[in-house]
């Protein structure tokens, strides 16, 4: 009789706490910026996962782009905030230092297993042998252009600029000013605030004969003939040839959306939003090379798990993280993102390096180098103060690019200092 | 003294326009489909709610509007009762340390913000007041000013009506409250407009001590919005029209008692 | 208790009372408002950055380290700027806009309204809105007026030498409201006999203003200029709203104090810089309205 009242009370426990565990719902907060379609896949992720783990709630948070840093390094102190969060590589560093995220956990994101499945620039993410983040997609650069555009000033509409001469020579004819001189249909955009830093930093300074940084990454190596000459082609675009303008409808993106410009540079990301528009006519095309030199800018989003989270949370944040870097999301993200597949075999599939979208940004991808930033935001800085002194204070090319190295340098020294 | 010149009515009269006229253009692009932004046409070609739509849909302002309004509302009944007490206090009883107290708090109103929003941050994130109601509010739930502006009202209260109180056996407590508050009524409503507008405006400290989307109060979660949605301009002024037009509303019913307050404040502050 | 109470001097009562009365109050500033003015010149003594917890008295590092911070002297100086460009127009424009309307006969409150409504917004939304005024073609509304004229576009909000400006303009526009209320106080508040008596000694309307209604409008100007003053020098909100990405730029040409301490303190951490910035600021406050008290109440 004892004997089968205690089992009774310990099957009555087992029960309870079964029963107190399956009640219990871990509930794990998830932050990235604000872009629309990242929001919508992010959502419609959350929900697949959900279904999946349904003792797990997911809280989404977005933030606008520009204050997203504040908010993220905000929330440091305080230990509050994301258990996953969505961090550009380039700001890894600085958050890995400050403790932010704790190292991904090698039963289940083993270091060697990441290296063979993953494109190698994802490296970045790697700092004293332990991953950090791990990104569901990967991005590169190319050249969209406005076929109605093209065809509009006699040009062939399927044939976009290969070299830069030719680029030049093509938005030349695709400017149009109004009376009073204004540039209203510009031929290209110029704003380095977007991706033309990366394009200027890894692509131009490379095909005018320069390296932007030292092989150990310690040092900045732009500032010599090569980044003159790169900055030079740059900045001549608005105040020599006056084929772009800065600020023009806000930025570049929706300057190219309104099917006023006749090119641009972007990251496969934009593919998911300009595809929304009905009455866009553009194409999409490797970067022009130059003296025969090809190069492209790549980088990423990743996700990691901030230091606070522990335990379920913990258990719950790793699922979650394995659930944004599987095969499934990132054939997702590729078809409403437009952001290329973290992995190799998910990416160069026949179906997608062939695509007429996806393929010129992948073939980008076989020779583009990514950035090794310390503090993307203060490097990125460098450029844009560089370009407004050129442009608005009348300072030599040389004198800014100069300028713009002895301040990253300084960057790159601080963070540098202690390790 | 000056006889009707036209030309004053016509050059203040196209002043007024001009002052009013960017929320004339806000309200109209709001209503404007997005490819008829860039038109200077004030009325809009095809006219839509679309904006107002994705507005709601996509952003929290009946949250931030509700938090504003919560937030603004209880620093002000907050301030009414403390200011008045405190101004009452120093000005109609003798005691030690009197003039100290009253210059101690005078001498807050000398410190910015500005300089307190470290501390005050520091201090919400170690009691965990950040990303709370109370930790919008704590720092204006007194005012220096308020105080001030009070006890120069209360100055003009006669002793005597406060003798009669005591001699009717009320308490010290009961005599402010029954007989001196209701004397200086013009100044309660004065204060009240005064900080309330401060409260409802105020963006440095709550975008600094809020995160969750949740708590925003309404100018902060106004310029996220704008922030996220700032190449769409007829979102952007959708966000601003939403913001400004109950206001405005609210300040067409009772701008007689607000201008008055506006202008007793200012004069006595 | 009721007894003893009751046996005390009405003056004993009285301090009683006032004392109850005061006691969360005191609590309040002591706490919230004395300690953390103290707390921010210790901090600013300190090199903390609160994401690392250590924290060192670095004495007066900071302020060595301020002066020669060329950026922070280029955001004194833009704060600077905005008081010196910003406070006479505005106060210039409210006084004949208000002069003017208090001679109106009919009408003041419809033209006080149109006048006050700027002041009743959120300053955000403001900003937002002549943002929006200010862009380049073909989105701005200025640009495309300029366009129609047939005159090249101005850069407004994108150029250094045009964007602090351009920010100014709409804060001006906001701040007149209240400024135009305060003179209309102030001008209703002189007798009319003053003016008949001029009227009759024969001074013109000039004379009537030089001599009679400026001079007699000395407080309000006093109130005006000092509160005028205070709220430029900690101008924040309508920069953070109007500039990229709230960073006062191009090329930090609209950056003021307020905003550096915010860009020091809460997106890079340095609490113990950003609150020596705050001592500055408060000095330079309590400096400027004490000389002003002084200077513009010499002639009492």
């Amino acid at each position: 009789m004892k004997k089968v009242l205690s089992l009774l009370l310990v099957g009555l426990f087992v029960l309870g706490v079964v029963g107190l565990a399956k009640a219990e719902k871990v509930e794990i907060t998830y932050w990235q910026y604000f872009y629309q379609t990242k929001k919508d896949t992010i959502n419609e992720l959350i929900k697949e996962f959900e279904q999946e783990n349904p003792d797990i709630t997911v809280n989404h948070v977005t933030f606008p782009y520009e204050n997203y840093n504040t908010k993220v390094a905000s929330s440091i102190p305080a230990g509050v905030g994301p258990n996953v969060i969505n961090l550009y590589y380039g700001w890894l560093p600085t958050y890995i230092d400050a403790g932010y995220l704790q190292p991904l956990s090698k039963e289940y994101f083993d270091p060697v297993t990441i290296e063979q499945e993953f494109f190698p620039l994802v490296q970045a993410a790697k700092i004293d042998d332990s991953y950090y983040a791990l990104p569901t997609a990967v991005r590169s650069l190319a050249l969209i252009w406005n076929k109605d555009r093209f065809q509009e000033v006699g040009l062939d509409p399927e044939a976009p600029p290969k070299t830069l001469e030719q680029m030049l020579e093509y938005v030349q004819l695709l400017t149009e000013t109004d009376r009073a001189g204004n540039v209203t249909k510009p031929g290209m955009t110029v704003e380095v605030r977007g991706q033309m830093h990366h394009w200027i930093r890894e692509v131009l300074v490379r095909q005018f004969g320069g390296v932007p940084y030292a092989e150990d990454n310690r040092s900045v190596t732009y500032n010599d003939q090569g980044g003159y000459s790169a900055f030079e082609f740059f900045t001549d675009l608005t105040i020599k040839h006056k084929v772009g303008k800065v600020g023009f409808m806000t930025d570049d993106v929706t300057a190219f959306k309104s099917g006023r410009v006749g090119m641009y540079i972007d990251g496969s990301f934009r593919i998911g939003t300009l595809n929304k528009l009905k009455n866009l006519n553009y194409g999409i095309a490797e970067l022009p090379s130059h003296q025969g030199i090809k190069s492209n800018f790549a980088s990423f989003w990743a996700n990691g798990i901030t230091s606070h989270t522990k335990g379920k949370e913990l258990a719950a944040s790793i699922k979650f993280l394995q659930f944004l870097t599987s095969d499934k999301a990132m054939e997702l993200w590729l078809q409403k993102v437009g952001e290329l597949p973290a992995k190799p075999a998910v990416a160069l599939q026949e179906k997608n390096a062939n695509h007429p979208q996806y393929g010129p940004f992948i073939k980008g991808l076989e020779y583009a180098h990514a950035t090794y930033f310390v503090d993307e935001k203060a490097q990125r800085q460098v450029w844009i103060d560089a370009y407004d002194l050129v442009r608005l204070k009348e300072i030599s090319v040389k004198d800014a690019v100069d300028q713009a190295a002895e301040t990253e340098q300084k960057v790159l020294d601080k963070y540098y200092q202690d390790k | 003294m000056i006889k009707k010149n036209p030309l004053v009515y016509i050059i203040l009269g196209v002043g007024g326009l001009l002052m009013v006229f960017p929320f004339i253009w806000m309200v109209a692009t709001s209503f404007k489909q997005p490819w008829d932004v860039y038109s200077l046409a004030l009325i809009p070609s095809e006219p839509t709610l679309n904006n107002y739509q994705r507005l709601l849909e996509n952003s929290n302002f009946v949250r931030w509007f509700y938090n504003s309004f919560l937030v603004g509302g209880l620093v002000t009944l907050s301030v009414l009762f403390f200011d008045s007490l405190v101004g009452y206090t120093l000005c109609k009883f003798n005691f030690k340390f009197q003039n100290l107290i009253f210059i101690v708090i005078l001498s807050t109103m000398m410190i910015p913000t500005e300089m307190l929003v470290i501390p005050w941050y520091i201090m919400s994130k170690g009691l965990g007041w950040s990303d709370t109601y109370w930790g919008i509010m704590f720092p204006g739930i007194m005012t220096g000013f308020g105080t001030f502006l009070m006890r120069q009202f209360f100055q003009n209260v006669p002793d005597d009506l406060i003798d009669a109180g005591r001699i009717d056996g009320l308490n010290e407590f009961q005599i402010w409250w029954k007989i001196a508050l209701p004397l200086v009524k013009p100044a309660i409503s004065a204060l009240a407009i005064f900080t309330f507008l401060g409260n409802w405006n105020a963006f440095l400290w709550p975008l600094i001590v809020t995160s969750d989307h949740n708590l925003y109060t309404l100018p902060v979660g106004l310029a996220f919005f704008s922030g996220e949605f700032q190449t769409e301009w007829e979102m952007v002024m959708t966000g601003a029209s939403v913001a400004t037009i109950p206001v405005l509303i609210v300040f067409l019913i009772f701008q007689k008692q607000i201008v008055r307050g506006i202008a007793l404040t200012g004069l006595k502050g | 208790m009721r007894n003893r109470f009751n046996k005390l001097s009405i003056q004993q009562k009285q301090a009683i009372w006032a004392y109850a009365f005061l006691l969360v109050p005191l609590v309040f500033y002591l706490l919230i408002r004395i300690y953390p003015a103290f707390n921010a010149l210790y901090i600013s003594l300190t090199d903390w950055d609160i994401i690392s917890a250590d924290k060192n008295l670095v004495l007066f590092e900071n302020y060595a380290k301020l002066y020669q911070d060329r950026l922070f002297w280029k955001t004194l100086g833009n704060t600077f700027k905005y008081v010196i460009y910003g406070l006479p127009v505005n106060l210039l424009l409210s006084f004949l806009v208000a002069y003017n309307l208090n001679k109106l006969r009919r009408g003041l409150g419809l033209y006080r309204t149109l006048y006050f409504i700027p002041y009743m917004t959120s300053l955000v939304a403001v900003s937002w809105v002549w943002r929006w005024l200010y862009q380049p073609l073909p989105l701005g509304f200025f640009n495309n007026i300029l366009s129609l004229l047939g005159i090249a576009e101005q850069p407004f909000l994108l150029s250094p030498n045009q964007a602090l400006q351009a920010i100014l303009a709409p804060t001006i526009w906001v701040q007149m409201g209240f400024q135009i209320i305060i003179f209309l106080a102030g001008l209703k508040g002189i007798p009319a006999y003053l003016y008949e008596a001029a009227a009759i000694d024969g001074a013109n309307n000039r004379q009537q203003l030089f001599r009679l209604t400026i001079p007699l409008l000395r407080p309000t100007i006093i109130f005006l200029v000092i509160t005028g003053t205070i709220r430029y020098l900690r101008i924040f909100t309508q920069v953070y709203s109007m500039s990229f990405q709230g960073d006062g730029g191009p090329l930090n040409s609209t950056k003021p104090l307020v905003l550096y301490i915010y860009n020091s303190a809460f997106q890079r951490f340095e609490m113990g810089y950003a609150s020596a910035m705050t001592i500055v600021l408060f000095v330079i406050i309590l400096l400027i309205t004490l000389f002003q008290l002084k200077v513009l109440n010499k002639n009492d």
